[in-house]
């Protein structure tokens, strides 16, 4: 009984001891950011609260964006601009193949809490990737609107996944496709991060295909495009993913089983695209 | 912080980014909601946030300040037992009980957002719950009886009074 008073008074103090910063605009939550150390940003709260919970983060500040204007969608002609904070559940009917990634995260009630930002900046978990939107708003060519060190900028996702400075996601801009595919190795009605999933669309820039669960966060198959460009089949095309891809060993699967599945759905996914939607 | 905890206003003075589930359970001892993995993964600790199914163990108090929450506690006595309650005592969806008050709030939004919830549809709203005693295939039998209406608290039986149990000693004159 001693040591369970002891351990409940250690997380007290230490969450005392954060400060909280709620704002109520969009302006007052860059401002807030900074530059963006030091400070824990709470969207949903789905990826930050355990870590809270369990004592592995101890923010000096953490910005709390639920009031901060952040969430919805705007549609602008043929392009969406998504808010930050705007849930996974709402983007369940967005365009494909963002939609059927979305309906493929978690379950309801946590759809229903996660965000768009969250899951853009979601880390490698211990045991598996996360962030299986990434993949779908690759193929979508999104541009990330971010605040931070130097200002407000955008850029194409993959930049942002690739640059490890700490960015406030304000917005992603995606365009609508005239045609998507999508192929997925997940297990239905369980609650656990994808295996591998391929997501491709033909948007005014061309075909794009990314992937989930081929490395740390999503990954672009330009070997795939480049080979689909260059008049390959989509059998010979899909094989190219391989070359793409960072496979590891993790809770979820062996790169062994990766290396097998990701040609096959990468072709699923072509196939799809084929089929039009 | 103020809460509206099954139709009662609270004052909470837990620091506000503890988890809804840890001040429920530690400041107010409302103890249906289970702490099974506070990380989103199990469902043990889901109650009603303004009348949606959430994880408590996801949600800071500072999100939820002001909102209506409502546990298990909220939903039925043992002599007047909501629709769901009473499905799970008919169909024996109840074994160990960790995970019984988070199916049984999913399963509540659930028949609250879609009244004639089909077995696909409760499969997929209760995805997110784990119970390693029963199979779950008596707990969607349960949620899928509610759904149809199908539910007799009639045959509740009463809460049981054990009597003084008589002790036999073998080998002793009877």
């Amino acid at each position: 009984m001693i040591a369970f008073e002891e351990e409940r008074r250690v997380t007290s103090t230490s969450l005392e001891n954060a400060e909280l910063v709620l704002p109520t605009s969009r302006d007052e939550a860059v401002h807030a950011f900074g530059d963006g150390s030091g400070v824990a940003v709470l969207g949903g709260g789905t990826i930050l609260m355990p870590e809270l919970s369990y004592g592995r983060l101890r923010p000096k500040r953490v910005l709390l964006l639920q009031d901060a204007g952040l969430s919805g969608v705007a549609r602008n002609g043929g392009s969406l601009t998504i808010g930050a904070m705007t849930t996974v559940a709402e983007l369940e009917q967005g365009p494909e193949p963002l939609g059927t990634a979305a309906r493929n995260v978690a379950d309801h009630e946590i759809r229903a809490q996660a965000t768009l930002g969250g899951n853009l900046c979601a880390p490698a978990g211990g045991a598996t990737p996360r962030g299986d939107l990434q993949a779908a708003l690759i193929a979508l060519g999104a541009q990330v609107k971010t605040a931070g060190k130097d200002g407000e900028r955008t850029e194409p996702i993959e930049d942002f996944l690739a640059a490890p400075d700490r960015r406030l996601v304000l917005e992603v801009e995606i365009e609508e496709p005239q045609r998507a595919g999508y192929a997925a190795a997940h297990r239905p009605h369980a609650h656990a991060y994808t295996i591998v999933a391929v997501c491709a669309a033909e948007t005014s820039a061309g075909l794009r295909v990314g992937l989930t669960g081929a490395g740390p966060s999503g990954v672009r198959a330009h070997s795939v495009e480049d080979a689909l460009a260059a008049g390959a089949s989509t059998q010979e095309a899909a094989q190219k993913a391989l070359d793409d891809a960072q496979l590891q060993d993790d809770a979820l699967a062996s790169a062994w089983y990766r290396q097998r599945l990701l040609p096959v759905l990468v072709r699923r996914a072509l196939d799809d695209l084929e089929g039009g939607t | 912080m103020r809460l509206t905890v099954n139709g009662e206003p609270r004052d909470l003075h837990s620091p506000p980014l503890t988890s809804l589930l840890t001040a429920l359970r530690e400041e107010l001892e409302i103890t249906s909601p289970k702490a099974g993995c506070h990380q989103g993964g199990c469902g043990a600790c889901t109650v009603l946030v303004d009348g949606e199914a959430r994880r408590s163990c996801l949600l800071p108090l500072a999100a939820v300040d002001g909102a209506a929450i409502t546990t298990l506690e909220g939903l039925g006595t043992s002599d007047n037992l909501s629709s769901v309650q009473a499905a799970f005592d008919e169909h024996y969806a109840a074994q160990c009980g960790f995970c019984t008050s988070g199916f049984i709030m999913a399963a509540t939004a659930l028949i609250d957002r879609t009244p004639k919830a089909s077995r696909e549809d409760i499969l997929t709203a209760l995805s997110g719950h784990v119970c390693r005693c029963t199979g779950y295939i008596k707990i969607v039998s349960a949620v899928e009886a509610a759904a149809k209406g199908d539910v007799h608290p009639e045959r509740v039986e009463p809460s049981f009074e054990p009597e003084e149990a008589e002790v036999l000693i073998p080998g002793s004159p009877a």
